[in-house]
């Protein structure tokens, strides 16, 4: 038995790498090449022209913070707002979906996917003519008097963090809904035997047990809802405007291709130590149950 | 579930024995409280708890595949009833530490449940149940998912287990052989009712009815009709041949000319080549296979009239040399028979299950 593991470990050597090369290859090529020519583009030069001479301008990355802090606070700001809202809308969602579900499951779960069969920008888009100053949503909330007779949905930040939330909610309810769907009922079972009534059963053991789910779907919405541009530039205002727009603006509009690579580095950084700190919170060890 | 009416003592330990579908897990949640009768009423220490929601409950459930929860160690998963019902961390501590040794678990507190091996984790189930003291602990199917040989240790250190914290025990299982080795009393159940509860000793050399017989242990069932009754003894004919019955308590009681099934037990039954005289009846058969299993020979015999008839014979016992084919007869004592009723239509076992070798407890 011994000797047949042995045997079948010698084997595994070289059968992992020849499984992962095909994708390590692809990542090398389409990620660490790109990444690599973004760097050499952070440190250079750029004349007036939009011509680009590498300079190891370091400078570049303190300059991008110090222009533009106040729309990268923004992105991450209202990142993790949409990342909360999509928390408190999606889990009660994926709990039903998992666990009273039934024979609907999968049907609920395909129309929780089907937004994705409309091009992303064509469902900002719609969101552009529903939030309009006279749309339908405005009128209602201004008859109501919840806005004043003026206010407007349109361009403001609620607008942007609504799109946000709205486009990537299904990145956060298939995750958590994996992670539900695992659950074994007779943990909740065995835990109401154990005195616990329902909402302490919840917490103790369902929510615990779910947290990777929830873990896996905060890195997925957060992650490109505070890098996007497209929801702040169809729904939002020049006052909205987040880290992915000053990109865009400098790659597409003032071709200042360095100052662009910069803030691209700086934002992956930041991202980078937020995400670390956030699997700190939630605890690493209930990452591997 | 149709009629299932018992009471289970104190400090008992109960087994609810039956095939599959037969009611007993059905009962055992009732009694938990996970499922609601829809009749009748279900009493914990006097009290009406019928529609009491499990975590009120004062009954622990040792579930069928443990249930524990995975991302605690041993020592929260055992503590999470006392927490649950927010008994002073101090006592917490000492009564986990009191059961953990109790199941001889203490060192292995810090370790997550998959850490553990099949009967470790049965051991953390049984203390997670045991340190809240319950009334009743309800135990599913507790052995099914070990192997034999530690099923066969388990059955023991459950039994330890249970004089130690002298808890009552209500245990589910289809193995008869568990039933027979732990419990103190057995409830026998099939398609919702209960068919008998008596002791192991009880059950097994005077059981109520064809469906007990068959169901513990293996049992030779011959069909016949009472020709004559007294108080001592009830005469019957088996293949044509009068045979004896004596009376024992707890006999149901059948008409004459109605019909009814005798039953004497295999390791009973003894093969001789002539007519057994005394207080031995018998009947005349022909051996028709003879197969060697460990133990005992295991002689299959049949009568004139085609009836299937078993021995098990054992080491020490005089077997004579014998062939397929032989004629010899097929004997007992008088006390080794027992007169069943027959069957309700729709709850007797197919005929061709009513002599049954013992099932091998294997899975």
């Amino acid at each position: 038995m011994a000797a047949g593991r042995e045997g079948g470990g010698k084997r595994g050597t070289w059968a992992p790498w020849a499984l992962m090369s095909p994708a390590v290859l692809w990542l090398t090529l389409f990620f660490l090449v790109p990444v690599y020519f973004l760097l050499r583009t952070a440190l250079s030069n750029v004349d007036f022209v939009g011509n680009t001479t590498f300079a190891w301008r370091w400078h570049n990355f303190s300059e991008a913070w110090t222009t533009y802090n106040s729309e990268f606070i923004r992105s991450f700001w209202y990142g993790a707002l949409a990342t909360l809202l999509c928390i408190a809308l999606g889990y009660p969602l994926a709990y039903v979906i998992a666990v009273r579900g039934g024979r609907w499951r999968n049907m609920l779960l395909g129309l929780v996917v089907v937004p994705f069969f409309t091009s992303y920008l064509i469902r900002t888009l719609a969101w552009k003519t529903l939030l309009q100053d006279r749309g339908p949503f405005v009128s209602l909330l201004r008859d109501v008097h919840l806005i004043g007779a003026n206010g407007r949905l349109l361009s403001t930040p609620a607008a942007v963090i609504g799109g946000l939330t709205y486009n990537f909610l299904p990145f956060m309810i298939l995750p958590i809904y994996v992670s539900l769907e695992k659950i074994d009922l007779n943990l909740v079972a065995a835990a109401k035997d154990l005195y616990s009534n329902p909402w302490r059963a919840f917490r103790k053991v369902v929510l615990p047990l779910s947290l990777p789910g929830v873990f896996a779907g905060s890195l997925l919405t957060f992650i490109p809802a505070s890098g996007d541009f497209v929801n702040a530039s169809l729904l939002g205002s020049p006052q909205t405007s987040m880290i992915g727009n000053v990109v865009q603006g400098n790659f597409l509009a003032t071709v200042n291709y360095p100052s662009a690579a910069a803030i691209s580095f700086v934002f992956m950084a930041i991202i980078l130590v937020l995400v670390l700190l956030y699997a700190r919170v939630l605890g690493t060890e209930e990452l591997s149950v | 579930m149709h009629d299932a009416n018992f009471a289970i003592e104190r400090g008992e330990f109960f087994a609810m024995l039956g095939p599959s579908g037969c009611g007993k897990t059905t009962t055992l949640r009732m009694i938990a409280g996970f499922e609601t009768p829809t009749e009748g009423v279900i009493r914990l220490e006097g009290q009406d708890v019928s529609h009491v929601p499990p975590y009120r409950r004062n009954v622990n459930t040792v579930f069928q595949a443990y249930a524990l929860f995975p991302h605690m160690n041993v020592w929260d998963n055992v503590a999470f009833g006392p927490r649950s019902r927010k008994v002073r961390e101090a006592e917490t501590k000492k009564r986990v530490g009191e059961i953990l040794e109790i199941v001889r678990l203490t060192e292995f507190a810090k370790r997550k449940p998959a850490q553990l091996s099949g009967g470790q984790q049965q051991r953390v189930a049984l203390a997670r149940a045991l340190v809240n003291f319950p009334s009743a602990l309800l135990l599913d199917e507790p052995l099914g998912a070990l192997d034999l040989k530690l099923r066969q240790a388990m059955q023991i250190e459950l039994k330890r287990i249970q004089r130690e914290v002298g808890i009552t025990f209500i245990f589910v299982t289809h193995d008869q052989e568990e039933a027979l080795t732990m419990s103190d009393r057995i409830a026998v159940m099939s398609l919702g009712f209960v068919e008998q509860i008596g002791t192991p000793e009880d059950i097994y050399h005077h059981p109520a009815s064809v469906f007990v017989a068959g169901f513990i242990g293996s049992a030779n069932l011959f069909r016949t009709h009472i020709d004559r009754r007294s108080d001592t003894e009830t005469a019957v004919s088996i293949a044509g041949r009068p045979v004896v019955v004596p009376a024992t308590d707890g006999d149901a009681v059948i008409a004459v000319g109605a019909p009814a099934i005798v039953m004497v037990r295999p390791e009973r039954v003894r093969v001789v080549m002539a007519e057994p005289q005394n207080s031995s009846t018998g009947v005349p058969c022909t051996v028709t296979d003879l197969v060697f299993q460990g133990p005992v020979v295991r002689v299959a015999l049949a009568t004139a009239d085609g009836q299937e008839v078993v021995a098990h014979i054992g080491a020490d016992d005089q077997l004579p040399l014998l062939r397929p084919g032989d004629n010899v007869w097929a004997g007992w004592e008088g006390d080794a028979a027992r007169l069943l009723p027959e069957p309700e239509p729709g709850r007797a076992p197919a005929e061709d299950s009513m002599i049954q070798p013992t099932p091998s407890p294997s899975t």
